[in-house]
């Protein structure tokens, strides 16, 4: 077939085809993130960074967790707190790079030293939930992990 | 033809790697029983479990990658374009990256470079290792830079005709490396070789990362687009039909100049110091690149209909029959098939792990070894076996020992890597880590963090990883018999890469040269790099070390 300079009608309805689909696909992503509130961690200024790990009860169902990584261990390791409670985690780490995972929420953070990583989670059912560390930390990594207890 | 003084060089950049493959293959194949369980130790005959995941990932996916683009582009170059590689360069280029190779090799079988591919800061490896790195890198760097002269005066020489397609797909593979190397070369460079040897206190941690993944995901593309060059100038040919667009497949490779780099932050999303705002922006990005996929989809099934009518395939679908599938003539053509077959749900995973919100459930969970295993372990290394067969055979003059066990390959490989991922798949969505030797702690019945509902995704997987390292042990079968095969100079001397024709042959003008598109690549990594860069050196982020 000879050289023609103009492309034929079909390509030109799958490109746009193709751009409506990556738009679609990204509105429904707007639309979680600003209607149903589903976002990511974003850039902390209002922290600063801290040196040691803590649990903090702000109110009656509202904590305000402080972990600090470090190879192997999570501080605190061990958090326990009532049914229905709404923790906000902020997370950092003392030297490496860590994972901060909590198992059966949206919990899923990087824990960069010199940096403080942030989410929230609700717990509305009593029970225990790993939290695991999901970044290779060199060799004691497959045992750094916590617990969140969750009492009725 | 392919240009007779690269041969020596060719046949080098595609057995060197494989032979080191041979250890990233079988590491693949431990890991998946220390994760089921099966292995309960933190290493094997010798070998620990993070330094072999080490040498598994900067094998498969570094080394085997990088030197295999280098040998595809000599060959393609030099067959479209005329004799206008420059052999020294190529020489230059080879001995570069095989020694780095070995500098890097050193430390990571010394097990003084457990850090991974991702050589994450403060993560420390040998200064060797970060130089070796450093080697290969430029190796294909100069093998890039012996190509441009000639492709210079080609275009002199034939001012009304368009460069041919392979050479547009190689050009711009290797353009994205180029832009997307720099980077990591400033990373190395400046931050984690100076650190390693002592000379600075630490390293600037958030930045090494926004650094390394500005190179990350533009690194798939260089992994992909050798393949997407076969898919374009080859596939349709064996086939027996006619590539369906030109324009596409011009347009397809021009556009992932501009699309591949300016979204490395989707790699980032669970990361802190880095707004959310500017990970929105790389998220709209990341989808546009999807577009160009979603057109290569579009033409190849156009064009593999096309040659399957022409074989007399009939009906809506009925003529998927009439591929050459399993015809041992045309043994390449399942290698280039069955990738694309694969591709289509590594690509559907990777808009997953795109998709913002939803990377919370996933991120650094077993789903992302799944679904690079469907890109990279997918239409990639499919296509780099087959074609390493095909190459190193062909230009030594030799001939496929056992062709029916060459078509049986790539079947064996798509259900092993399909069993691999939906073994971890499952596991991912329950919350499975990556990178993590599961034996020790999660799958040990003694442990208190046992998780026996991790079990079953795990064994999946250990049986998909050994489906795959059934089909790399018939690769070295038929290509070690292959290379052990008579000779024949007068083969040698005629052996050409297929190239297909075009059915829709466009000239638009838009997609004739690369600089508006190079221009526009760096338009969209100024836009959407500098905020966070900005945000990042403006937040003066203490230097760490270990």
């Amino acid at each position: 077939m000879a050289i023609n300079s103009a492309v034929p009608n079909v390509e030109k309805k799958v490109l746009l085809a193709s751009l409506m689909f990556a738009a679609a696909m990204l509105g429904l992503i707007a639309y979680a993130a600003i209607r149903l509130g589903i976002s990511v961690p974003t850039c902390i200024t209002n922290v600063k960074p801290f040196e040691e790990g803590e649990l903090i009860r702000v109110a009656p169902g509202r904590y305000e967790a402080h972990v600090v990584a470090k190879t192997w261990s999570f501080k605190p390791n061990r958090i326990k707190v009532e049914r229905g409670s709404v923790v906000d985690f902020y997370v950092t780490s003392k030297d490496i790079v860590h994972g901060f995972m909590i198992d059966r929420t949206n919990v899923n953070l990087m824990a960069i030293p010199g940096a403080v990583n942030y989410a929230q989670a609700r717990f509305d059912k009593a029970g225990k939930h790993q939290i695991l560390c999901h970044e290779f930390c060199k060799s004691g990594h497959d045992n750094m992990m916590g617990w969140i207890e969750v009492t009725p | 033809m392919i240009q007779k003084d690269l041969r020596a060089t060719i046949v080098l950049e595609l057995l060197f790697p494989l032979t080191l493959f041979i250890f990233g293959a079988y590491h693949g194949v431990l890991q998946v029983f220390y994760r089921a369980g099966l292995i309960q130790e933190t290493s094997f005959l010798g070998i620990g479990y993070y330094k072999g995941l080490t040498a598994h990932g900067v094998i498969n996916a570094i080394v085997l990658t990088t030197f295999f683009a280098v040998a595809f582009g000599h060959a393609v170059v030099s067959q479209q374009l005329g004799p206008s590689v420059s052999a020294a360069a190529a020489k230059a280029g080879a001995a570069l990256m095989v020694v780095g190779t070995l500098v890097a090799a050193g430390p990571i079988f010394a097990g003084k470079a457990d850090v991974l591919y991702t050589f994450y800061a403060p993560m420390k490896a040998h200064p060797l290792f970060y130089i070796g790195v450093v080697l290969l890198v430029v190796g294909s760097w100069v093998s890039f830079w012996g190509w441009i002269p000639g492709y210079l005066r080609w275009r002199k020489d034939h001012p009304r005709e368009k460069t041919p397609l392979g050479a547009v797909g190689i050009f711009s593979t290797f353009i994205i490396w180029q832009m997307c190397t720099l980077p990591v070369a400033y990373e190395l460079l400046v931050q984690l070789i100076p650190w390693s040897l002592g000379l600075t206190a630490g390293v600037n941690v958030v930045l090494s990362r926004l650094l390394f993944w500005f190179f990350g995901h533009p690194l798939v593309y260089f992994w992909l687009l050798p393949a997407y060059v076969m898919y374009y100038v080859i596939m349709p040919r064996l086939a027996g039909g006619k590539l369906y667009s030109d324009f596409y497949g011009r347009f397809v490779f021009l556009a992932f100049i501009v699309l591949s780099t300016p979204l490395g932050l989707h790699h980032q999303f669970a990361e802190p110091a880095i707004s959310s705002g500017y990970k929105a922006l790389h998220t709209a990005l990341t989808f546009l690149v999807a577009v160009p996929s979603l057109l290569t989809a579009f033409t190849l099934a156009a064009s593999l209909e096309h040659g399957a009518r022409q074989n007399g395939g009939k009906g809506l679908f009925a003529w998927w029959a009439k591929l050459p599938h399993f015809d041992k003539e045309r043994w390449l053509f399942p290698y280039l098939f069955l990738g694309l077959v694969i591709f289509i749900l590594g690509g559907i995973t990777g808009i997953v792990n795109a998709s913002y919100s939803m990377n919370a459930v996933i991120h650094n969970t077993s789903w992302l070894p799944a679904h690079f295993h469907l890109t990279v372990a997918g239409p990639v290394f499919l296509a780099i076996l087959g074609m390493s067969l095909y190459l190193s055979v062909g230009v030594l003059g030799k001939k496929i020992v056992a062709p029916r066990v060459a078509v049986s390959i790539p079947y064996v490989w798509t259900i092993g890597v399909f069993t691999f991922s939906a073994g971890l798949f499952y596991g991912g969505l329950k919350g499975v880590p990556r990178r993590t030797n599961l034996g020790m702690s999660y799958l040990d019945e003694l442990s208190d963090a046992y998780r026996p509902d991790w079990r079953i995704g795990e064994y999946i997987g250990a049986v998909g990883g050994s489906i795959m390292g059934l089909a790399v042990l018939l690769f070295f079968y038929v290509l070690v018999r292959s290379l052990a095969s008579a000779r024949s100079e007068q083969q040698a001397d005629s052996f050409a890469l297929p190239e297909s024709e075009a059915y829709h042959n466009e000239d638009v003008g838009a997609v004739r040269n690369f600089r508006p598109w190079i221009v526009a690549g760096v338009i969209a990594i100024l836009i959407s790099y500098i905020p966070p860069l900005i945000q990042v050196l403006g937040a003066k982020y203490p230097l760490v070390s270990e």
